[in-house]
């Protein structure tokens, strides 16, 4: 196990409202980290200064030298005025018809291929993002909400193959997600973002840590193990409760 | 076949060419817009060209390229209203080139063949120089293809692939503003646009791949070329018009037809 990417005490404002505090995580190869936290609470900002697609304000970002990461984005938006098939869009990153095929077998997606981009459903559209993310022979992958979309059973599936790809490739893995406790189940590290870091540890010691009960409510901590669960709550944007409920209730899309 | 048809095929075919790939790019990426303000903004060029007595394609190049920066700028900054800042570009740009072409001290010059375009009066010397501005956006198409898809994809997964999202964008508008530096005079100022939609949009129906597309919409660009030409010449339209009408006819042709997907 090696690390690959550290942040160190980094901040992030826009508009003079602070998104990230005081920010310093490790994310190293072997390991499943998991983001988890409210809407708004600045998931997909600190995803985006782990891939560099943005710089901090203050603090550091340091990369292993020559890192290659694979990033799987939280949709994609594809216009439909252009025609092309899941073959094609994978060839895009330069790979061989030969290793597109094996990676679509390795997602189960190789029946897709010949598709049109544009009469795929969501759960395809995720396998096959995930496929190119694999493609760049990835040391770290970064999956912004991977599951999104997907039925439970297909979730599960999913988190498997992804729990598959970590110990075939040994990369790194960072995942932002909503859904607690499907991805806790997989996870080696758990961070509790809500600006700042809440908790962090190992998914048992965060589901039972003061800051994640009151970020996420009391019940949630004793569904952990559970494969379905319920939320009991929703949260404002700025991740505070507004509400409770007796079922069924969901986070909003983020 | 009489010399001026001859220049118009000649001036008109590689154009209508070039269009096929570069109006998917417009299609697939939303560009319309961008292309309306650039070619709107193309008559400020005629403005200079007239003024400084640069060959007409050179000055409405130096012009279109200089504001495809500027909009490569400013689509860079996401807090400001896009479209409508296009508008006042586009708009004033055409406005300002309109009240200098009245004001200055110019020849009097036919308005009309620039708004809407006139490929018959092409000139032998016209045809070496958008031959070469063809050649030259064939070219860095053929280049950086693959990259352009990527980006037109998803611009955020292809910038986290290490690919310069924002110098490819800059790149396109500069292709754009290359095109319609071309194309005034064969379609005109306020048509160019179309010349790049229509087509795309057509080839939209049948094709299966990104390429395909593109080749598609270039046999469509060709063929609204020659039919708006010979119409133009049996109807005693204006060109521009003509040649757009009939890639107008195509498009409503192919909607007849089920779509592939």
């Amino acid at each position: 196990m090696s690390t690959l990417i550290r942040l160190d005490d980094v901040d992030l404002s826009r508009d003079s409202q602070p998104i990230l505090q005081h920010i310093s995580l490790e994310l190293a190869s072997r390991r499943i980290t998991t983001l988890i936290g409210p809407n708004g609470a600045g998931k997909t900002t600190l995803v985006k200064l782990v891939l560099g697609l943005i710089a901090p304000d203050s603090g550091s970002i340091q990369r292993q030298a020559g890192l290659r990461i694979g990033y799987m984005p939280q949709k994609l938006v594809i216009s439909h005025s252009m025609p092309i098939s899941v073959r094609r869009f994978l060839a895009l990153t330069g790979c061989s018809a030969a290793k597109v095929d094996e990676t679509l077998r390795e997602v189960n997606a190789y029946n897709l291929r010949n598709k049109q981009f544009s009469s795929i459903s969501g759960g395809e559209l995720q396998r096959i993002l995930l496929a190119r993310a694999l493609l760049t022979d990835p040391q770290m992958l970064v999956l912004d909400e991977p599951v999104q979309g997907v039925d439970i059973n297909g979730q599960i599936e999913l988190y498997e193959l992804i729990a598959q790809i970590r110990d075939r490739h040994g990369c790194g893995i960072l995942m932002v997600s909503h859904d607690l406790h499907v991805v806790m189940a997989k996870s080696d590290d758990v961070i509790c973002l809500n600006h700042h870091i809440c908790c962090h540890g190992h998914p048992e010691s965060v589901s039972k840590a003061p800051e994640y009960l009151a970020l996420f409510g009391a019940s949630h901590a004793s569904a952990i193990a559970l494969y379905q669960h319920h939320h009991d709550h929703q949260h404002d944007l700025h991740g505070d409760v507004i509400n409770e409920h007796t079922h069924g209730q969901q986070h909003g899309a983020n | 076949m009489a010399d001026f048809l001859l220049y118009a095929l000649l001036a008109g075919l590689p154009i209508a060419a070039i269009a096929g790939p570069l109006g998917c790019f417009v299609v697939w990426q939303r560009m319309a817009y961008f292309g309306d303000t650039l070619a709107h903004a193309a008559l400020l060029g005629v403005a200079l060209s007239l003024f400084s007595n640069l060959p007409l394609p050179l000055a409405v190049a130096a012009i279109s390229l200089l504001l495809a920066l500027m909009l490569a700028r400013l689509s860079r900054q996401p807090q400001l209203q896009t479209d409508s800042l296009l508008g006042v570009i586009a708009h004033g740009s055409l406005a300002l080139a309109l009240v200098l072409l009245s004001v200055l001290p110019l020849p009097p010059i036919d308005m009309e063949s620039y708004l809407f375009g006139d490929l018959l009066a092409v000139q032998p010397g016209d045809i070496a120089v958008i031959a070469t501005l063809c050649l030259v956006i064939a070219g860095l198409l053929r280049r950086f293809w693959q990259r352009l898809l990527a980006i037109t994809l998803d611009s955020e997964l292809a910038a986290a692939e290490g690919i310069p999202v924002t110098w490819l964008r800059t790149l396109l508008l500069i292709l754009i503003a290359l095109l319609v530096a071309c194309a005034i005079r064969i379609v005109g100022a306020l048509l160019i646009t179309a010349l790049l939609i229509i087509p795309a949009a057509c080839a939209r129906q049948w094709a299966r791949s990104p390429e395909q597309m593109a080749l598609f919409a270039s046999s469509v660009a060709i063929f609204s070329v020659i039919g708006g030409l010979l119409l133009s010449l049996q109807i005693d339209s204006p060109t521009g018009p003509s040649i757009v009408a009939v890639s107008a006819a195509v498009f409503l042709l192919s909607r007849l037809r089920p779509a592939t997907i």
